[in-house]
């Protein structure tokens, strides 16, 4: 058995707390069985949505106003409350951040007050797929006050918003919540937690992945991203959540170049592309497109359960509203567990999860931020990644797995008439001429 | 208060003499004019070529964003390119897959330049120029580039003889058809030197038109930022995020003695009946009068002093001197570096109903347009320390 001692952030105020008490009527006002549960909490209902994530923007942009959309005027609005109630750890914005000068521009942040001065606890890293553990910190146990929203499917084609009483046909037992994180790295910092009453392990599923690729899409704004961590990837807590805050700047990994490897064939086309990371420290996988959003969300899923079943831990980043996604898998937990970590790198006691391989670095120590350079933040992050020879039988390995069949998109640079995984055009296309004017410099 | 049309056409008039619609017009080249302080950055402007080139008629493009043009297969990495280099206000050029009106992709030399006012160093506009790339960068085996350069068209597809059509329906196959699997109109596509030539001169005519027409309002534009932004006035790159927040809001400087005003939303002018000009600069009190409560105003003179939040509900008055009651939210605002870089005040009058559309009380509104100033200023400040020039 692998173990990392490692201190867990505080994500809510009531994680520290003695597990005494849990019975009959807490007094606390939690999510539990104990208390008046999730019934109450006001809900967001998105609307069904069975079109293409992009969609074709050639509309009238009276339909896509700019301005700050409903979700997010909600999401904002409530953690600001939760702020001047001082709900907060610690104020966020207080925290030093800067971009890091270089090609990627890595985003490093002092946060002094994340970290306890508290003794570590032990955390087993190789084993992905662990079962529920009730007496352990669960989300159940977080205050209502922590609580933002319930976030759901609406009935109809439109997103609602119920502040009290919900509709009687809410069904409470399967509702997902938005809560803080009271240790936030951004402002907006908050989880997802999809059937919080179910106590769902840390494991991906098809429905929970969608539900959080519904809150990317809901929150219409790219710079509001939102993460997984897998158990032995620097998930702290054992019960299904993601993660997701604002940072208006981009990530480093969102702008790495990559390449495309793979797309579906034939009648299983559900119009998914995959990529590589090219020149990342750490590699990935980027999924696109998708005729629908399910398709896009199905083939990451199911690439995840892959992963999880394989006990290969990762990390998910959905961005840019839910239209790329990047898979990394990685193993530093392991490699620390084996102690083959360098001890300046474990001296800087940076965690990467899912953030900081996408780009954001949260120090606690001054010196570490003030010095903070490319080189340290790649030299890091390479440390997580797979080996290139690992990844390349995991990447096969997860395609596979995920339905997808080597396509060599190799062909670009190839003549047309050889093998090609693309219809030829058509001679009859010369009769669909557009009907513009064609200007060739 | 002016509608959102009404700013849209005094965005080129209120800079630039009369004439330079139809200077502008006379240009050989698509591009469009977009205007970065107007909330949605719509487009002001778009030259008789570009409506041509598109599809779209002049009143299905001005007055919105240039994001109408992008489609399902537009590349998202590049689009965030864009957003970038539109943020941190700087030049760039890329090669981008657009969509006409009638649906077709075709791929283009997107080149983008900001306009800068000589007098404060400000972004006024923006100016996009599109060259269409001819098809054909791929590379043969033996690295030969296959180039179709040798076919010029300069007017409608109609005007070309038969034995050409052949050859231009290879070429217009190749952008248009949709049948293909993805990977031709997926795969970037590189314009030729031609083309970006092509792209570099639009620019500057652009470029020369405009300044020759902003001479004689008297309010100069150049191509280059020709002096650090105005003290006391918001970074400009901040008008983008801030002017997607619909409520009434005013962003205060405490560096500043008399604590002035430096960013005022529509919905604030609105409220209160100013125009910008006639709120920038001035003291945040301004807006109170004979019957405002002193002690309120004392109130939050103090929370300023010690860098807390307060709310409280003050008697002010519009500018036709009429009443009302606001209920004021005011919070410190950090930048990147922790330190309090503004004070926002977000208002609401207590008449307003209750709950919007949404069911979203009025209280969260305001805290909600408080978290958006705080991630906007936040955010834009984080590359402040590297980026010196």
């Amino acid at each position: 058995m692998l173990t990392i001692k490692k201190v867990p952030t505080v994500v809510s105020n009531y994680q520290e707390e003695s597990s005494e008490n849990r019975f009959e009527g807490c007094g606390k006002n939690c999510l539990g069985k104990c208390c008046l549960p999730v019934a109450l909490l006001p809900i967001y209902a998105f609307k069904k949505d069975g079109s293409n994530l992009n969609g074709n923007s050639v509309v009238k942009s009276s339909e896509e106003q700019p301005q700050i959309c409903f979700l997010h005027n909600l999401l904002l609005g409530q953690w600001e409350d939760r702020m001047s109630c001082g709900l907060f750890r610690y104020d966020v914005t207080a925290c030093d951040t800067k971009i890091i000068p270089g090609r990627y521009g890595f985003i490093a942040q002092l946060n002094e007050g994340r970290h306890l001065k508290k003794r570590p606890t032990e955390f087993r890293v190789d084993m992905v797929l662990q079962d529920f553990d009730e007496t352990k910190f669960n989300f159940t146990k977080v205050g209502q006050e922590e609580v933002l929203f319930r976030f759901e499917q609406s009935n109809d084609q439109k997103s609602h918003f119920f502040p009290s009483a919900p509709p009687i046909t809410a069904d409470s037992k399967t509702s997902s919540v938005v809560a803080i994180n009271v240790s936030p790295i951004e402002y907006g910092h908050v989880l997802l937690i999809p059937q919080v009453l179910n106590c769902l392990p840390q494991r991906i599923d098809h429905e929970s992945f969608l539900l959080a690729l519904h809150l990317a899409k809901e929150a219409a704004d790219p710079f509001f991203r939102v993460g997984y961590n897998s158990l032995g990837a620097f998930a702290t807590i054992n019960h299904l959540h993601f993660q997701a805050y604002y940072l208006a700047a981009p990530f480093p990994v969102e702008k790495a170049p990559s390449k495309r490897i793979m797309t579906m064939k034939g009648l299983r086309d559900k119009g998914v592309t995959v990529s590589q990371l090219l020149n990342y420290p750490v590699r990935g996988l980027v999924f696109e497109g998708g005729n629908t959003m399910q398709d896009l969300s199905d083939s990451v899923a199911s690439s995840c359960i892959f992963l999880q079943n394989n006990n290969i831990p990762f990390n998910v980043l959905i961005a840019d509203c839910g239209r790329r996604i990047f898979l990394f898998p990685q193993c530093y937990a392991e490699k620390q567990a084996l102690g083959e970590v360098s001890q300046e790198l474990l001296d800087a006691q940076v965690n990467p999860a899912v953030w900081e391989i996408s780009g954001h670095i949260v120090l606690k120590r001054r010196q570490d931020f003030e010095d903070a350079s490319e080189t340290y933040a790649w030299r890091l992050l390479a440390e997580v990644s797979l080996s290139k020879k690992r990844f390349q039988e995991v990447k096969a390995d997860i395609l596979e797995a995920a339905g997808f069949e080597e396509a060599d998109i190799e062909e670009n640079n190839r003549n047309h008439e050889g093998e090609s995984i693309y219809e030829q055009p058509s001679p009859k296309a010369v009769a669909h001429l557009p009907q513009d004017c064609l200007v060739i410099h | 208060m002016e509608s959102q049309l009404a700013l849209i056409e005094q965005s080129l008039n209120s800079r630039y003499s009369l004439w330079v619609r139809e200077a502008l017009e006379e240009l050989p080249h698509n591009f469009i004019i977009t205007d970065p302080t107007i909330s949605g950055h719509p487009i002001v402007f778009a030259s008789p070529w570009f409506l041509k080139m598109s599809g779209f008629s002049r009143d299905q493009v001005i007055g919105n964003n240039g994001r109408m043009f992008q489609g399902p297969k537009t590349n998202r990495k590049t689009v965030m390119e864009i957003r970038e280099a539109i943020r941190e206000e700087r030049a760039m050029q890329v090669n981008l897959l657009n969509y006409r009106k009638d649906g077709t992709p075709f791929w283009m030399l997107f080149q983008m330049s900001p306009v800068f006012s000589k007098e404060d160093g400000r972004v006024v506009h923006f100016v996009g120029v599109q060259v269409p790339i001819s098809r054909n960068k791929r590379l043969t085996d033996d690295g030969a580039d296959v180039t179709w350069n040798e076919i010029v068209f300069g007017s409608c597809r109609r005007e070309v003889c038969s034995d050409t059509l052949a050859k231009l329906g290879r070429v217009l196959a190749l952008d248009t058809d949709t049948n293909c699997r993805g990977v031709e109109t997926e795969e970037p596509c590189e314009a030729s030197d031609l083309e970006k030539q092509s792209a570099a001169t639009a620019i500057s005519n652009i470029f020369s038109v405009l300044t020759h027409y902003s001479e004689s309002t008297g309010r100069l534009v150049c191509g280059k930022r020709c002096s650090l932004p105005a003290a006391g006035l918001i970074n400009s790159s901040l008008n983008i995020p801030l002017g997607r927040i619909k409520q009434s809001f005013v962003l205060i400087d405490p560096q500043l003695p008399n604590l002035p005003i430096v960013y005022a939303s529509d919905a604030f002018l609105k409220l209160t009946g100013y125009d910008r000009h006639e709120v920038l600069g001035r003291n945040w009190r301004f807006l109170s009068g004979v019957d405002t409560d002193p002690s309120v105003l004392h109130q939050v003179q103090e929370s300023i002093r010690v860098e807390q939040a307060c709310t409280v509900c003050i008697l002010n008055y519009r500018k036709d001197e009429s009443k009302f009651w606001n209920l004021l939210h005011l919070s410190p605002v950090r930048n990147a570096t922790g330190k309090i870089a503004y004070f926002v005040g977000v208002q609401m009058e207590e008449k307003c109903e209750r709950q919007d559309r949404h069911g979203l009380s009025p209280e969260i509104r305001q805290l909600g347009a408080v978290g958006a100033v705080k991630v906007a200023v936040r955010s834009s400040s984080i590359g402040a320390s590297c980026s010196k020039s």
